[in-house]
C-alpha cells in the first residue's frame, strides 16, 4: 500500500507553503477584495516564474512534465493562501480543455504560453442563473464567429483566451461544441461583475460574431466539457481541502487566545466539537481527494466518480470550516478587519465555480449506477 | 502513489493465503462476514467453531502476526498482521471471541504481569483454549470510568472485592478477566485504583446477561461478592491502575477505532433498495432526496475507506500512523444510524418490518438501525472520541475537571 504523497512530493508542498507565506500574506489578498486590481498580477508573475503553472504540461509543449500529483500539492497550498491569481481557470481548466481536446497545432500554438504564465485562459460554460446543461446553452458558434453572452466567466477581465461552450446541433449531448476565442479580438466585450468573492474576479462576457476556433470535433462539446469539469474539479478539491485546514488552524488559533467566563473559548466542548467536527470533514474530503488524484494520474476508469466523491466532500468540508471559523470568532469573524471573510468568501466561489454540489451529486450517482448494474 | 504491496508485503500475502486455502474453506460470494460473538441461540456453535480455528491459527503462528514469537506469533509487523486479516476475510472462518482479551487483556498482562503468570496464561489465552474480558465501566462510570466504585480491600495477602461492572462483553464464556477496582477512596479519583486479573469461574462472580434493544445479549451486568484475589494477581502498583487501564485502553481503541468498513447497510445497499422500492412520485431511485443520501453516503464511506489507506500507508512504510486513523468510529457509527434511518423511511409504513423474510434485504436497514445506537456509545461514545480529537489531536485544552483535586468520597455524584 503506498497511497500517500511522495517525499518530493511533499518538500514540493513545503516549499509552496513557505513560498506563498512570503508572496502571498492575507494583506495581498486584502488588496485585491479592497477594490485593486482583477488578480495580484506580481503573485501570478512569480508562480510562473517558480513553474507551478508548466507542472502537468508535457516538456514537448514547453511544461515541466512533472504530473499531477505535484500539482495536486501546489493546489493544496494556493487554497491554503486564498492565492487571488487566476489559477484554477488557466491551469485546471483552459490548459486541461486543451490537453484532452486540442489538435497538435493548438497544443504547440497554447500550451508554451500557458506553461509560462504569459497567457491566461479560462472556461466559459455558464449562461445566467441555471445550470449549464444541453438545454441551457444558447451561445451559438457559426462559420467561425461566437455570437451569445456567458456569465459568469471566472477570471473573465484577466485571461487572454477562453474555451467556450457552444450550440451547434438543435438538441440532446451532441448539440453542444468547444471554441477557443481570443478575449482581446474584436466582437468581444468583458464587464465585470459585482460577486460574492471580489478576489476572484468573475465577469460576464459577450460575443458578437467574435472570430473563434473549434476545440475538438462537433457535437463533442458536452462529453469533453465533463472530462474538462471533472480533471479541474479533483484539483480544485485540493484548494478547498487547503482552504478548510486553513479555517481550522484560524479557529484553533482564536479559540485558544480567546478568554469568556475565565477560561480559553477552546476549553469548552461546544467549541472542541465543532474543530473535531471541522478536522474530521476535512480528513474526509482529504482521502477523497487523494483517491482522485491517484485517478488523475493514472488515468483510471474510475476517475469520474472519484472526482465527483472529491469535489463533494471538499465542498462539504470547506462550507463548513469557513461557516464555524467565522461563528467561533464570535462577533469579530463578521468584521472587514479580520480574515475569516476571506474563507467564507472563497468557500462558497469555489463550491459554485464548476457547478454546485447538486449537480455533482447527480452524475456521481447516475455514474454510480451505471458501475452497479441492477 | 497506487494501492500495491511492496515485494516483501506481496511475499507475505502469498504465504498466508497458502496456509489459509489449506487450512479453510474460501468464503462463498457474497456471503455474511463473520458473525461477532454475542447471539445466545448460535453462540455456543459458533463457540466451538471459533475455537477449533483460533487453535489451528495459532500452531502456524497466526492467531497474533505481530506478537514475538516466544508468545506464540510470528514477531510481525502492523501490516502484516492487517495483510493477514485481509487474506482470512476472503474465508470461511469463525472469529469475534477472543478479540478483547488477547487485543486488550494480554497485552495488558504483557506489560504489567509476572513472568509466571505470562507462561501461564498467555499461551492458552492464543489458542482460544481460555477467554478474557475486560471489567472496566459501571453504572455510575462510563465515559468517565475512572469514577468507578468497585473495592478492593487489603486482607492478609489477599484482597475481597465487592461492587458491580457493566457492559462486560463476553463475560459469559469467559475464563478470566482484568478488573480496575477502588482501593483508597481517600484520594482523588485517579489515583486511588489498582488493577487485578481475575477467575471469572469463582463462586464469587456473579455474571447477568444484559439484553440490548437488538434482541442480542453481548453484554452483561458482573457481581462480586466478597470475591478475594491474591496479591501475586495484581497488575502494576496499588494506586497505579489508571496507568495500567491506559494501556488496555490504547489497545483498545487500536483494536475498536479502526472500524472502518463496519457492518450493515450502506450506499450500495441503499442504491439497491431505492432501484426497487416506489414511492409516491415513482421509483425511488428517480428521486432527488434519495439520490443526494446515496451520493452523501457514499463520500463518507469512500472517505473512510481512503483514510483507512492513509494509515495502512503509514503502517507499511514503516511509520506511526497519523492522527487521521481516529476519524474511524466517529464516522462510520453515526452514518449506519442514518442510511438506516433513511432507509427504513423509505419502506413507509412498512419500515416497521423486522422480519428479515418480509422486510427488503433481510431486514438491513432495520437491523443496522438497531445496531447503530450502540455503535456511537460502545469503545468511546460520539461525545469522548470529539473531545480526544479535539484534545489530543488539535491539542486543545482539557476539560475543567471539579473532582480531579478532590478525595473520590466527597466527590460529587448523581443519583
Amino acid at each position: 500500500m503506498n497511497f500517500d504523497f511522495s517525499d518530493d512530493q511533499k518538500e514540493l508542498r513545503e516549499q509552496a507553503k513557505r513560498f506563498l507565506k512570503d508572496k502571498c500574506p492575507p494583506k495581498t489578498v486584502r488588496a485585491i477584495l479592497d477594490g485593486g486590481d482583477s488578480y495580484d498580477r506580481a503573485l501570478w508573475k512569480s508562480v510562473a516564474e517558480m513553474g507551478w503553472t508548466a507542472t502537468a504540461i508535457p516538456e514537448e509543449y514547453g511544461g515541466l512534465g512533472l504530473g499531477y500529483l505535484e500539482l495536486c500539492v501546489i493546489a493544496e497550498e494556493l487554497g491554503n493562501a486564498v492565492a487571488p491569481i487566476p489559477f484554477a481557470s488557466s491551469v485546471y481548466l483552459a490548459t486541461e480543455a486543451i490537453l484532452v481536446a486540442g489538435s497538435e497545432e493548438q497544443k504547440q500554438k497554447y500550451l508554451p504560453k500557458l506553461a509560462s504564465g504569459e497567457l491566461i485562459g479560462t472556461f466559459a460554460t455558464s449562461e445566467g442563473a441555471n445550470a449549464a446543461t444541453p438545454k441551457t446553452i444558447k451561445t451559438t458558434f457559426k462559420g467561425g464567429k461566437l455570437d451569445g453572452k456567458k456569465e459568469p466567466v471566472a477570471d473573465g477581465a484577466n485571461a487572454d483566451i477562453a474555451i467556450v461552450l457552444v450550440r451547434t446541433g438543435d438538441s440532446g449531448e451532441r448539440s453542444l461544441s468547444l471554441a477557443i476565442v481570443d478575449l482581446k479580438a474584436s466582437g468581444v466585450t468583458v464587464e465585470n461583475l459585482r460577486t460574492f468573492d471580489p478576489t476572484r474576479n468573475q465577469a460576464a462576457v459577450t460575443f458578437a460574431g467574435a472570430p473563434a476556433e473549434a476545440l475538438g470535433a462537433t457535437g463533442e462539446g458536452w462529453d469533453l466539457t465533463r472530462q474538462i469539469l471533472d480533471r479541474a474539479a479533483i484539483l480544485l478539491a485540493f484548494e478547498q481541502v487547503g482552504g478548510s485546514d486553513a479555517c481550522l488552524a484560524m479557529a484553533k488559533d482564536y479559540a485558544l487566545n480567546r478568554y469568556a467566563f475565565g477560561r480559553q473559548i477552546a476549553s469548552y466542548q461546544a467549541i472542541k466539537h465543532k474543530l473535531a467536527d471541522m478536522y474530521v470533514n476535512t480528513e474526509i474530503a482529504r482521502s477523497n481527494a487523494y483517491y482522485a488524484a491517484w485517478a488523475l494520474a493514472t488515468g483510471a476508469a474510475e476517475l469520474p466518480e472519484a472526482a465527483a466523491g472529491a469535489r463533494i466532500a471538499a465542498t462539504q468540508a470547506y462550507d463548513y470550516a469557513s461557516r464555524e471559523n467565522l461563528q467561533t470568532h464570535g462577533g469579530m469573524g463578521y468584521t472587514w478587519e479580520l480574515d475569516c471573510q476571506l474563507y467564507y468568501r472563497r468557500a462558497k466561489n469555489d463550491g459554485l465555480a464548476l457547478g454546485a454540489q447538486r449537480v455533482w451529486k447527480e452524475k456521481l450517482v447516475t455514474q454510480l449506477e451505471r458501475k452497479n448494474a441492477a | 502513489m497506487d494501492f500495491n504491496d511492496t515485494p516483501e508485503e506481496a511475499a507475505f500475502r502469498t504465504e498466508a493465503r497458502a496456509w489459509l486455502s489449506a487450512n479453510a474453506k474460501p468464503r462463498a460470494e457474497g456471503a455474511a462476514a463473520p458473525m461477532r460473538a454475542g447471539y445466545s441461540r448460535v453462540e455456543a456453535d459458533a463457540l466451538a467453531r471459533a475455537r477449533e480455528w483460533q487453535a489451528k491459527r495459532a500452531k502456524a503462528g497466526y492467531a497474533k502476526v505481530t506478537w514475538p514469537k516466544q508468545f506464540g506469533g510470528l514477531g510481525g509487523t502492523p501490516i502484516q498482521q492487517v495483510i493477514y486479516n485481509q487474506e482470512e476475510a476472503k474465508f470461511d472462518t469463525q472469529g469475534g471471541f477472543f478479540d478483547i482479551g488477547l487485543g486488550m487483556c494480554i497485552p495488558t498482562l504483557m506489560t504489567y504481569g509476572k513472568p509466571e503468570a505470562l507462561e501461564r496464561y498467555v499461551a492458552s489465552a492464543l489458542r482460544g483454549e481460555e477467554i478474557w474480558c475486560q471489567l472496566f465501566s459501571e453504572p455510575s462510570a462510563g465515559s468517565d470510568v475512572a469514577g468507578l466504585k468497585t473495592r478492593a480491600i487489603k486482607d492478609g495477602d489477599d484482597w475481597v472485592i465487592n461492587g458491580q461492572k457493566v457492559w462486560t462483553s463476553g463475560a459469559h464464556y469467559s475464563d478470566f478477566g482484568i478488573l480496575l477496582t477502588r482501593t483508597n477512596p481517600d484520594v482523588p479519583k485517579h489515583k486511588g485504583l489498582t488493577m487485578f486479573y481475575i477467575d471469572m469461574k469463582d463462586p464469587a462472580v456473579t455474571v447477568k446477561p444484559i439484553k440490548q434493544i437488538s434482541g442480542g445479549a453481548n453484554f452483561n451486568e458482573v457481581f462480586f461478592n466478597d470475591l478475594r484475589v491474591p496479591d501475586s494477581q495484581r497488575l502494576g502498583a496499588v494506586g497505579d491502575g489508571w496507568k495500567v487501564a491506559l494501556t488496555t485502553l490504547m489497545h483498545e481503541r487500536l483494536a475498536v477505532g479502526g472500524g472502518a468498513g463496519g457492518a450493515g447497510a450502506d450506499w450500495k445497499e441503499l442504491l439497491e433498495l431505492a432501484r426497487s422500492t416506489e414511492l409516491e412520485d415513482g421509483l425511488a431511485i428517480k428521486n432527488a432526496v434519495v439520490r443526494e443520501k446515496i451520493a452523501d453516503t457514499y463520500v463518507r464511506s469512500q472517505g473512510l475507506k481512503y483514510t483507512t489507506y492513509r494509515t495502512l500507508t503509514a503502517l507499511s512504510r514503516g511509520q506511526q500512523p497519523g492522527p487521521e486513523a481516529s476519524i474511524g468510529k466517529l464516522v462510520s457509527a453515526p452514518k449506519l444510524q442514518d442510511v438506516t434511518g433513511f432507509g427504513t423511511d423509505l419502506q413507509d409504513a412498512a419500515g416497521v418490518i423486522m422480519d428479515p423474510e418480509e422486510a427488503p434485504m433481510g431486514a438491513a436497514f432495520q437491523q443496522g438501525y438497531l445496531a447503530s445506537p450502540g455503535l456511537r456509545i460502545a469503545g468511546g461514545t460520539d461525545e469522548i472520541l470529539r473531545n480526544i480529537i479535539a484534545e489530543r489531536v488539535l491539542g486543545l485544552p482539557g476539560d475543567i475537571r471539579v473532582d480531579k483535586d478532590v478525595a473520590f468520597k466527597d466527590a460529587p455524584t448523581g443519583r
